[in-house]
């Protein structure tokens, strides 16, 4: 990355399907394709695998997942409409929010499971954690936006990861390995779209494996511990999967049994590990091994392509920006997102350790299909912002 | 420059190359998700298929019944009774310790037993059999199986089987030839003769239902049920039903036993169930042409109704003890006595086929003789003159079989050793019961081994081969192998094999199998030596002057029989008797000893009178001789 190359800008044309005549609603179309295609794949994949869940009411997660998916839907394109550069100037509130809000969980949320993470308010248990990972993308950026031109100062990105290391050690506390992992994706991605050396990124790699040696070798040894039992258990157990099919091995097992037992086209009716609960959370974090069993290789397929519609979608908005910050949130947004579904993904089909992440805008819970829904109407308004920038700069000699 | 760069969006290469890397990233991620999805789904998939479809069905065993076991007449010994248990799972016993107890105390209110108590029942039960489920609690009602089954969650390991216990009708009658049954061993599952049992079936531990458990085992059943992630059923297919085992008919006759057992306790004065030490006995009744056992008894004995519930380990050692006469016993096939002048039948044959003396020969019998430096007497040194085979024989000469031992002692080639042996004593009879004893016949070279050893103070003398021509010393003979022996030599040289099992059977009674027995081994016995025992021996029960004569007095029918007196260290002595009925059709040999029984005429012979006047239809009468010799 020469100086030189810099200052050369590379120009591209814009496919304008929308046409100049509404700008106000540029948005993406085919992101939003993906969007809302995700949530119809959803709530048919619900409605088969939670039928016999609740006794009574066959519909009990479809319909809550339902009203999520349509309050979210009204809220991205609320979102939609605002200028997400605004944003930049709330950052130590929403900062503030963030932090305040996870540490509140922790004293008073509801428990479930053994751990902290959401606030029960009746109709929907908010866990702030989720909505932690888009108000750390937005906060992260606006302060690497302002310190851009020191960004090769060692100093920015040490601030950069403290920013993102303190939610997530909160997070980590709740506990919530795979969230806090989130957080700690999302500020390594904003800092590679920013322009953080190299040099950077090879030392944190080196003090997050000491870290990494030091809270699972030596810290235990002296008695600290900083993953529980059941983490570490899990993190492992999908090296060796079927060692112990009646322990921490289980899940991934029942979820290759269940993917692999749908085949080309799925079992439909007769898929006995999702309906008969041998498939464990298959409405939240193994939800794409309903999909697995309930539809084959060609549910999955689709699925899996209509993510990568919306990851491509969300690269090229991240091209588009007309501005850095609009840039950094859209890499964030992006790395969340990848993040997710490779890791959720890869768990399910045994390639990947159980990390409790949950597969954006498929998995069941308010939570995360709110933020998803938020941080993809941050992207389509990084793109009408973009499409509006460029049309008023077409616009000014015209004028 | 484009006319129109200033409204394109621009980015730096940087970060194109940025974007680059991250879609490439996106893209390497996306293929190897997809070629995982094809490896599990295209091309594994009917193995996983497999595998979904194995985790839902659990192939449950439904256990067979025990086939009942029948007297020769089709009267029900041993049959099943149906009972519902509560049991823990043999692998998912929690250790001691807080979980344990939680479940326990669940579990208190519901089956009415203490948690302390089923504590110390787990692992008493474990102790006895490690690999095998502990039953909590035995004939539960429907309404706790209801219960505990609806709340499986609260009661993790905890099982309620629908079981089949053995039941006794006759409780303690014929206790010891049963054996006793229990869920398979994996030692027992390595054996070949339970080829094929799965395990958890349970299968004979002993006696009668061990030999025939081939038979009488049955084949278990099994359901196979659809089950959720939490192991409840959601449907149920029925997949092979349980056979009950088969039905076995025995030789033994049910009120010729129970005939046994009442002269036992009447004429031998034995205490039938609580046993006390050194007070026990034995009969065998058995057909001396074919070695059908119609009765064998042992006592004390026991109810094994006891042994269809866990035992404890209190009751287990109790009937196990020496203090209550270990009822668990077989005397009849594994107690090993001397036997007093019963075995001068023994020295008889052996004299005589030896050609040691003629049947005519006469020895005088002052009522005591001095062999070596020894001398030998008659009980009582009651003096009988000279007497030749079939007085010595009915008067029971001790001195005439003095003696023959000492002559055959001094003509060498172990002589009454080889007869003895051919007869059947010291070598197992055969007999169709795991625990059968074979008993000592002492000869020379066994006596000078243990010498050699320093186990014993001195060598061989002929006083052993004296003691053992009387039926005294070393010998060790069971009740069994004297009607083994009797029984040859009143079937003219044909030694049966004892058999209790006669027919295998369905369970409608038509007869599947019979069981043979090995055919009689031969022993040349001459006609006259033959008969010169007999007539002995008849006139033992019946002439003037034989031992049991005022026994069988007003019997009204001939007997043959011969009293024994065995002298055992330290006790009073052991009464003995061994009875043959002639008959056309249905002849017996009675064997019946009584530990501290005194004279063989004392109690053995009358017990012996008042079983063959069963076998007969004779008229019962307890009548104790007064013949007091060995």
């Amino acid at each position: 990355m020469e100086a030189s190359a810099a200052r050369t800008p590379i120009h591209r044309r814009v496919e304008d399907a929308t046409g100049p005549s509404r700008p106000s609603l540029g948005i993406d179309p085919l992101l939003l394709l993906a969007t809302l295609g995700l949530l119809v794949c959803s709530l048919v994949v619900l409605g088969a695998a939670t039928q016999d869940d609740v006794p009574g009411s066959p519909y009990y997660y479809v319909v809550r997942q339902g009203v999520y998916a349509a309050v979210g839907v009204a809220l991205m394109i609320a979102v939609t409409r605002v200028d997400y550069s605004r944003i930049r100037e709330l950052k130590y509130g929403l900062y503030g929010v963030m932090i305040g809000l996870i540490v509140l969980v922790i004293g008073v949320g509801s428990t479930a499971r053994g751990s902290r993470r959401s606030f029960d308010l009746g109709v929907i248990a908010f866990q702030p954690s989720e909505l932690g990972k888009l108000l750390l993308i937005l906060t992260l950026s606006a302060f690497v936006v302002d310190r851009v031109r020191r960004l090769r100062d060692r100093d920015t990105t040490a601030r950069a990861m403290l920013v993102a290391l303190a939610p997530a050690m909160l997070v980590l506390l709740q506990p919530d390995l795979g969230t806090s992992l989130v957080y700690v994706v999302i500020v390594l991605a904003v800092l590679f779209v920013a322009g953080t050396p190299g040099r950077h990124f090879a030392a944190l790699a080196a003090i997050g494996a000491v870290g990494v040696a030091f809270s699972l070798v030596a810290a235990p040894a002296v008695g600290v511990e900083v993953l529980k039992p059941y983490q570490k258990e899990r993190l492992t157990a999908f090296l060796n999967p079927s060692g112990d099919p009646g322990d921490a091995g289980y899940q991934q097992n029942q979820s290759r049994i269940a993917i692999g037992a749908g085949q080309k086209t799925g079992r439909g009716e007769d898929a006995t590990q999702t309906r008969l609960n041998f498939l464990p959370e298959h409405h939240t974090d193994f939800v794409f091994a309903v999909v697995g069993e309930e539809y084959g290789f060609l549910g999955a397929s689709i699925v899996l392509s209509l993510f990568a519609l919306l990851i491509w979608r969300a690269l090229r908005i991240l091209t588009m920006a007309k501005n850095l910050y609009g840039a950094l949130i859209a890499g964030g947004i992006v790395a969340m997102l990848m993040f997710q579904v490779f890791v959720n993904v890869g768990m399910t089909i045994g390639i990947m350790p159980i990390t409790g992440v949950p597969l954006p805008l498929m998995s069941y819970g308010g939570s995360s299909v709110l933020m998803t829904l938020l941080a993809v109407g941050i992207l389509q308004s990084i793109h009408v912002q973009a499409r509006i920038a460029s049309h008023a700069k077409g616009r000014v000699p015209s004028l | 420059m484009y006319l129109d760069s200033d409204n394109r969006p621009a980015i730096t290469p940087q970060l194109a190359f940025r974007v680059a890397v991250i879609g490439g990233f996106a893209l390497v991620m996306f293929a190897i998700i997809f070629f995982r999805l094809w490896y599990l789904q295209i091309l594994s998939g009917d193995k996983y298929l497999a595998e979904a479809s194995n985790n839902q069905v659990r192939d449950i065993v439904v256990p067979a019944p025990r086939g009942d076991i029948l007297d020769r007449n089709g009267r029900i010994l041993v049959d099943n009774r149906v009972s519902i248990a509560v049991q823990l799972e043999a692998n998912r016993i929690p250790p001691r310790g807080p979980a344990r107890t939680a479940l326990l105390r669940r579990l208190q209110p519901i089956l009415r037993v203490s948690p302390r108590r089923m504590d110390r029942e787990i692992d008493e039960q474990r102790k006895l059999l490690p690999y095998a489920n502990v039953t909590l609690k035995q004939d539960v009602s429907p309404a706790v199986r209801n219960f505990v089954l609806e709340r499986q969650d609260r009661f993790p390991g905890v099982r309620v089987e629908r079981i089949f216990l053995r039941s006794y009708p006759h409780k303690e009658l014929a206790a010891q030839i049963f054996g006793t049954v229990g869920e398979i061993s994996p030692d027992e599952l390595e054996e070949s003769r339970f080829r094929g049992v799965e395990q958890g079936t349970i299968v004979g531990k002993g006696g009668l239902e061990h030999t025939y458990d081939r038979y009488l085992r049955g084949r278990p059943g099994a359901t196979r049920i659809q089950v959720d992630a939490f192991g409840r059923s959601t449907g149920i297919f029925p997949k092979r039903e349980p056979l009950q085992g088969k039905q076995l008919k025995l030789s033994l006759d049910l009120d010729l036993q129970r005939a046994g057992q009442e002269a036992m306790s009447e004429a031998g004065g034995i205490p039938i169930t609580d046993g006390v030490k050194n007070r026990g006995g034995a009969f065998v009744a058995m057909d001396p042409r074919t070695g059908e056992v119609v009765g064998m008894g042992s006592f004390p004995s026991f109810d094994p109704n006891l042994f269809a519930k866990p035992l404890r380990p209190s009751v287990f050692r109790r009937l196990n003890s020496e203090d209550t006469g270990a009822p668990l016993v077989n005397r009849a096939t594994a107690g090993a006595y001397p036997t007093g002048s019963t075995f001068k039948l023994v020295t008889a044959v052996a004299g005589l086929q030896s050609g040691t003396i003629s049947p005519d020969t006469v020895i005088n019998d002052p009522g005591a003789i001095q062999i070596g430096n020894i001398e030998f007497q008659n009980a009582r040194r009651t003096a009988h003159g000279p007497v030749a085979m079939r007085d010595a024989l009915r008067v029971s000469s001790d001195v005439y079989f003095y003696r023959l031992g000492q002559q055959m002692n001094g003509i060498g080639g172990d002589i009454l050793q080889r007869w003895s042996r051919r007869l059947g004593m010291g070598r197992a009879t055969g007999i169709d019961l795991p625990e059968e004893r074979e008993g000592l016949i002492p000869s020379p070279a066994w006596r000078d081994r243990l010498y050699r050893r320093k186990l014993t103070d001195r060598p061989w003398s002929v006083g052993d081969n004296v003691n053992l021509s009387v039926g005294q010393g070393d010998l060790q003979a069971t009740p069994l192998q004297l009607a083994v022996a009797y029984s040859a030599v009143v079937s003219e040289g044909r030694v049966p094999t004892p058999h209790l099992g006669l027919r295998i059977e369905d369970g409608a009674g038509r007869l599947l199998q019979k069981v043979e027995p090995p055919p009689a081994r031969r022993v040349k016995i001459d006609p006259a030596h033959r008969q010169a025992i007999l007539d002995g021996l008849e006139q033992a029960a019946s002439a003037p002057g034989g031992t049991s004569t005022d026994v069988f007095a007003g019997f009204g029918r001939t007997v043959l029989g011969k009293t024994g007196t065995a002298e055992r260290p330290g006790q009073a002595d052991q009464s003995w008797y061994v009875a043959y009925g002639p008959d056309e059709r249905r002849p017996i040999v009675v064997a019946v000893t009584v530990e501290q029984g005194g004279f063989g005429a004392e109690s053995a012979a009358p017990a012996a009178r008042l079983i063959l006047s069963e076998w007969f239809g004779v008229e019962k009468k307890l009548v104790r001789g007064s013949s007091a010799t060995f």
